[in-house]
């Protein structure tokens, strides 16, 4: 089952430092060449940790879409 | 969930015998150049910023203490912080900072100013360090480097703890300049090759 939020990062205020990347239980997120985080909406199950420790705060946390 | 640790998630302690080794001797500063060239080599060969993903033991180090050790209030950084022109008017500022460095080191070679055994905290708050280093060890601008680059290290280290305890753990890194400067280059490089295909 898929969970109900999703994390979302802000490609322009991202630092590309991979503090999430290291924090997330499901190596849901990766730095694409070394400019930003990207997280897989996919393996993403909205723990919140990753927008925890983003030290520019620029990780948010986003309802998914209902699926019908 | 822990996860399985590498040997390169060990690089923090990295971090704390770089400085033990300069409160023993000043000649070891030198090392930290490899801080300094690595992720330069990584975000230049590779386009990647798999030192500050990876291998930087600063990172680390506050990740640790601010996270594992909990000495971190976790809040969020004012953004101003991790701006734009923050980032690059303080790596505009480091670099200025080193030029100054390599001066002094220059002005000590060509016999223009004497070898000053000292460190400097903020730039501003000198600490005799002369206990580190006996005069004659090697060429005085070896010396003089090695006290003004152990300053920078250390100044911008206690910089780093400062935010941490303030904000969250690796606050620092939204706006140290090597990794302000390694995005940079990564951004860069990542524009020509989209430009190129
Ligand atoms: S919310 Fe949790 S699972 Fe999703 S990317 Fe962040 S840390 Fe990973
Ligand atoms: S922790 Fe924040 S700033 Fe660092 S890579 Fe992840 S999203 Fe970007
Ligand atoms: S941003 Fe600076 S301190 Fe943080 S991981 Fe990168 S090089 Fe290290």
């Amino acid at each position: 089952m898929r969970s109900k939020r999703y994390a979302l990062a802000e490609k322009e205020r991202c630092v590309a430092c991979g503090a999430c990347m290291k924090e997330c239980p499901r190596e849901a997120i990766r730095i694409y060449r070394g400019c930003y985080a990207q997280i897989d909406e996919e393996q993403c199950v909205g723990c919140g940790k990753c927008a925890g420790i983003c030290p520019a705060s620029c990780i948010q946390l986003l309802q998914r879409e209902v699926e019908a | 969930m822990n996860k399985k640790k590498h040997w390169y998630d060990y690089l923090w302690i990295w971090s704390i015998v770089y400085f033990s080794l300069g409160f023993f001797n000043i000649l070891f500063a030198w090392l930290g150049m490899i801080d300094f060239m690595v992720p330069l080599l990584f975000a230049v060969i590779g386009g990647n910023k798999g030192f500050c993903n990876r291998y930087c033991g600063r990172g680390q180090l506050f990740a640790v203490i601010g996270g594992s050790a909990k000495c971190s209030r976790g809040k969020a950084a004012p953004r101003w912080l991790s701006s734009k022109w923050f980032r690059y008017a303080f790596l505009v500022f480091f670099l200025c900072m080193f030029g100054n460095i390599i001066f002094q080191t220059w002005l000590v070679a060509s016999g223009a100013n004497t070898l000053r055994e000292a460190i400097k905290l903020f730039w501003t708050i000198r600490i005799p360090w002369g206990w580190t280093y006996t005069a004659g060890m090697v060429p005085d601008w070896i010396a003089q480097f090695s006290f003004g680059f152990y300053s920078l290290m250390l100044t911008s280290t206690l910089i780093g703890l400062i935010v941490m305890i303030f904000y969250k753990p690796r606050t620092w890194c939204s706006f140290c300049p090597m990794g302000t400067m390694t995005q940079g280059i990564c951004k860069i490089r990542n524009n020509l090759s989209r430009g190129r295909s």
